[in-house]
């Protein structure tokens, strides 16, 4: 286990996280601490029906509230063309509705008052009248003939679809299938799920009237796409918006959409002059707020009897809600989902994905699923188990079989994407040493001897990310590159500004590790200033792990250039010619003199002197870099997760849980380990605990967190982690992003490990999450619908 | 109503609303915003304070059943300048990230402390089991609990590795 005991004081290691000194003493400055003189509160007013056209509001009695400075409704906020705003998907939603609601928690109205409780009370006091409609709550039903039309404000729409998608080659596929030896195929729900940051999504809008300038302190991932996005929307000009992002009490990918509130409150400020805060509660945030998943997915593989995998096909019914607002590159409608292939080498691929419009908040693309890929590696090693209880076959044994062999990297999948690196039988081999696998399944036969139902789970995943390249990659046209800015001031302290944002990932530690790395300045000497729009250069945030892989990238090159520049000035402080300069860490060097040299703080120092420099050179020590990732990272890592399940019960004990991640170089391992230890939590969460259904009617049925169930320290067991490292190829430091991995990978081990326990049972498959009343209905042989409730 | 509460060793009088909870008379009205609010429904934690030396989820109580009572929140956590074991474990074993659930894990596990020195780890994933985390697996938080439970004179130690 990694401690800070370990840290250095200069490059990369466990050191401590700077921005620690804040939180421990109650310090953070989240977006609820912002107190501004005049501050005004807010509150939305939520739709009761999924599905209601709207026959008349009343806000009088509200406006009476002698507390009440305001309310807005989608009628006013229809003159100013505010009504409806675009989704990061090229669809559009309401802000507040005028027509109709389309899913329960839709925001009709907005109330602004003199503090928090007041514009509470004044949300009890607007009428209205709901004519309601027939609700689609279930996606199976949603293109169904006669189907009632969610989405009847866009001209000419007749059903529910959105769009049809396909990846790979369906002949050669095809093909492949019709002559298998073996074919096995499941029907396999990832089902809805939320990100539940516990700090819920809020603002404060603050319009200067005077300067014209709109500052927004707003707990979001991405605050430059949202200042770009304010722009284009609200038509202000994009320098008199500023977006900052303070302390963030978790994204997870919750935190990228803009959301109505956010409009809202914009207005409101606009409207009253004053500066308006809106802060969601939880359920708000629960039913209305980017959700994830909701993937009904069919998978087949065709293999040979001896367990030689030859073609994998999917089909794939998408729920993406009552608005498209799927958050993820423009040409990629369903994420990065055609990475399913997985970690397996077998040549035919094909998946076809249609998605839908159903009664439900808007969302999918969140919860560390970076772009779809969660969805995509769960089914892919779910169904690898089912290939392995059709052949009689030791799970392991099979992925090694397939598994991608290291000399086949860089590697190009049936589908298309180029795997950087890998070594992935390494990767597994490690994770089943530190499991004892052997002696686990020994175990295993042992107990079952006895009536014991003891699980052992595995899944191996290859994640996709960091994304651009931006000629592939954009979101509403923005590339997806990333700037960072150095300097290096006179007296040999820095300062970076980088374009991502933090939301526990550390990042005031990392990057000035990555500075310090390439620099040789300690790390205490480096300040990180991200998160504000009018102090840092331009990028698209932190999502999709790629923080380390754009913007990471972005400080080691932009450190490199001050490197650079650092030498023309050691060539003058010396006099001798660049070319006899070597860098070795914080200093250049005469080669052949070690001694003479000059060390980076007394360049700096020299850069901002009156030392004569070369014709064309320009004095002070400073760069600036935006960085296009020639391609995706690609982490990977093999889990193994133990499980007891109490048939009486059906309730499973996660016993252990073996993590082995390759996330190429690690910058600074606690960090990382901390990270993962997280997303293990995640996938326990997700596996036995956490869904969100709904009833016929589209009654969220998760809406607080006594009915939408997160994983406590009673659920996870003692994390044991283990590492392999495969530098990325085409990273400047080689480390690939790891945010999401064991989130993604883990769902499946879980998962793999309570239907081998109960093989003794003949279950084959249960849709997760495999909470007791799921599992004891499964060994009775009537497995139970997770995402919706008995009609 | 006219309440006086004791918070971290100062008396406050103020006059509120009886509706007025506990979390938002420490945030609002102190002006001490590291006690969060994260649910409404005394899931989550974050909110957590003590309350005459026992955890309580302050966004379930009201500020009127404080009245003359004493309260202790993150800021009160330390004493003289110096840090109190409980943070230094934190920021030692990497027992935060976001650091939104921290101040009410901190208040939850100095409770756990006080009564109970030397718990073994499944006390003290009991005592948090009140607390939700979604960033750490909890895996560096009992780390942090076990490492203050071991080190319960560091507060006499100003700890430089995490003074701002």
């Amino acid at each position: 286990m990694t401690t800070v005991e370990e840290a250095p004081a200069v490059g990369f290691g466990s050191h401590p996280r700077v921005e620690d000194a804040r939180f421990i003493r109650g310090r953070g400055n989240y977006v609820d601490d912002v107190q501004l003189p005049g501050m005004l509160h807010s509150a939305v007013l939520r739709s009761p029906y999924a599905h209601a056209r709207i026959v008349s509001i009343d806000t009088s009695a509200a406006e009476a509230h002698p507390k009440v400075k305001g309310v807005i409704t989608g009628a006013i906020l229809d003159t100013l063309k505010l009504a409806w705003m675009p989704t990061l998907s090229y669809d559009t939603q309401a802000v507040l509705a005028t027509d109709k609601v389309r899913f329960q928690g839709q925001e009709v109205a907005f109330v602004i008052a003199e503090d928090r409780y007041s514009a509470r009370d004044a949300l009890e006091l607007i009428e209205v009248e709901y004519e309601p409609l027939p609700v689609v709550a279930d996606a199976k039903k949603a293109l169904d003939p006669g189907a009632p039309v969610i989405r009847d404000d866009k001209e000419g729409k007749t059903d529910n679809h959105i769009f049809d998608w396909e990846a790979g080659d369906a002949a050669k596929t095809d093909a492949a299938f019709a002559n298998a030896e073996v074919v096995v195929s499941e029907d396999v729900l990832y089902p809805r799920s939320h990100p539940a940051p516990l700090e819920t999504c809020g603002v404060v809008a603050d319009m200067d009237k005077v300067t014209g300038k709109l500052t927004l302190w707003s707990n979001n991932q991405a605050p430059h796409a949202h200042r770009t996005v304010y722009a284009l929307v609200a038509g202000l000009p994009e320098q008199k918006i500023r977006v900052i992002s303070p302390d963030i009490g978790g994204g997870f990918g919750n935190k990228v959409p803009i959301y109505p509130g956010y409009v809202c409150a914009i207005v409101g400020s606009i409207v009253t002059g004053k500066p308006v805060k809106w802060m969601e509660d939880r359920s708000e945030n629960l039913i209305s707020t980017g959700f994830a998943r909701d993937y009904h997915m069919h998978g087949e593989i065709a293999a040979t009897r001896d367990g030689k995998i030859l073609a994998t096909r999917v089909n794939v019914l998408a729920d993406h809600g009552a608005f498209n607002g799927v958050a993820q590159p423009t040409k990629y409608p369903s994420g990065f989902f055609h990475i399913f292939t997985g970690s397996y080498d077998y040549p035919a691929s094909y998946c076809q994905v249609t998605a839908v419009y159903t009664n439900k908040a808007p969302g999918g693309v969140a919860y560390a699923c970076s772009f779809r890929i969660t969805e995509a590696v769960y089914l892919i090693e779910r169904m690898v188990d089912v290939l392995a209880r059709k052949l009689n076959m030791d799970p392991a044994e099979l992925r090694m079989r397939n598994l991608l062999r290291p000399e086949q990297f860089p590697y190009t999948t049936p589908t298309g994407w180029e795997y950087d690196s890998g070594d992935y039988p390494r990767a597994l081999t490690e994770a089943m040493r530190i499991a004892g696998y052997d002696q686990l399944r020994a175990e295993q036969a042992a107990k079952r001897e006895r009536g014991e139902h003891m699980g052992i789970g595995l899944s191996f995943f290859t994640e996709g990310v960091g994304a651009g390249p931006r000629k592939h990659m954009d979101i509403l046209g923005l590339g997806m590159a990333d700037g960072a800015e150095l300097r290096v001031h006179p007296t040999g302290k820095a300062v970076v500004r980088i374009s991502v944002q933090s939301q526990g990932q550390g990042h005031e530690t990392t990057y000035a590790q990555i500075v310090s790395h390439e620099l040789g300045l300690p790390v205490v000497d480096i300040e990180v200033v991200h998160g504000d729009t009018d102090q840092t250069p331009f990028g698209l945030g932190t999502y999709g792990s790629r923080s380390t892989p754009v913007s990471g990238a972005a400080t080691a090159m932009v450190a490199r250039k001050v490197r650079e520049r650092a030498k023309i000035v050691a060539a003058a402080m010396l006099e001798v010619s660049v070319d006899d300069l070597e860098w070795e860490q914080g200093r250049w060097f005469v080669r052949g003199d070690r001694e003479k040299g000059k060390t980076i703080q007394e360049i700096a120092l020299a850069a901002h002197s009156s030392l004569e420099l070369p014709e064309g050179i320009e004095g002070h020590l400073d760069a600036t870099c935006v960085y296009n990732p020639p391609n995706l990272t690609y982490p990977f890592g093999a889990y193994i997760c133990v499980v007891d399940v109490d048939p009486g019960t059906g309730q499973v004990k996660v016993r252990r849980f073996i993590a082995v991640d390759d996330c190429g170089t690690r910058i600074n391992p606690m960090i990382v380990e901390g990270q993962i230890h997280g997303g293990l939590a995640d996938g326990v969460g997700m596996a036995l605990m956490q869904v969100m259904a709904f009833d016929p009617d589209g009654n969220h049925l998760a809406a607080s967190f006594m009915d939408y169930l997160l994983p406590t320290s009673l659920e996870c067991p003692s994390w044991e982690l283990g590492q392999t490292v495969t530098p990325s190829p085409h990273h400047p430091i080689g480390a690939k992003g790891v945010g999401e991995s064991a989130t993604v990978g883990s769902p499946a081990a879980v998962v793999n490990a309570v239907i081998d326990a109960l093989a003794p049972f003949g279950v084959g498959h249960i849709d997760m999450p495999l909470t007791p009343a799921n599992v004891w209905s499964a060994i009775q042989g009537r497995p139970l619908r997770t995402d919706m409730a008995l009609e | 109503m006219q309440i006086t509460v004791r918070v971290n060793g100062e008396a406050h009088t103020r006059d509120v609303e009886p509706r007025l909870l506990l979390v938002h008379f420490l945030r609002d009205e102190l002006g001490l915003t590291g006690t969060h609010w994260g649910c409404d429904t005394s899931n989550c934690g974050v909110c957590t304070a003590l309350v005459d030396s026992k955890p309580v989820k302050s966004c379930t109580m009201l500020a009127v059943m404080a009245d003359g009572r004493d309260v202790r929140t993150v800021e009160g956590l330390e004493q003289g300048g110096a840090l109190d074991p409980i943070q230094q474990g934190f920021a030692k074993c990497h027992g935060l990230q976001c650091g939104f659930c921290t101040p009410g894990m901190m208040i939850t596990t100095r409770a756990l402390l006080d009564e109970n020195p030397h718990p073994t780890e499944q006390e003290i994933r009991v005592a948090i089991s009140g607390n939700l985390c979604r960033c750490t697996g909890y895996e560096n938080i009992v780390r942090a609990v076990r490492w203050a439970s071991e080190n319960p004179a560091a507060s006499e130690h100003p700890a430089e590795e995490v003074s701002a």
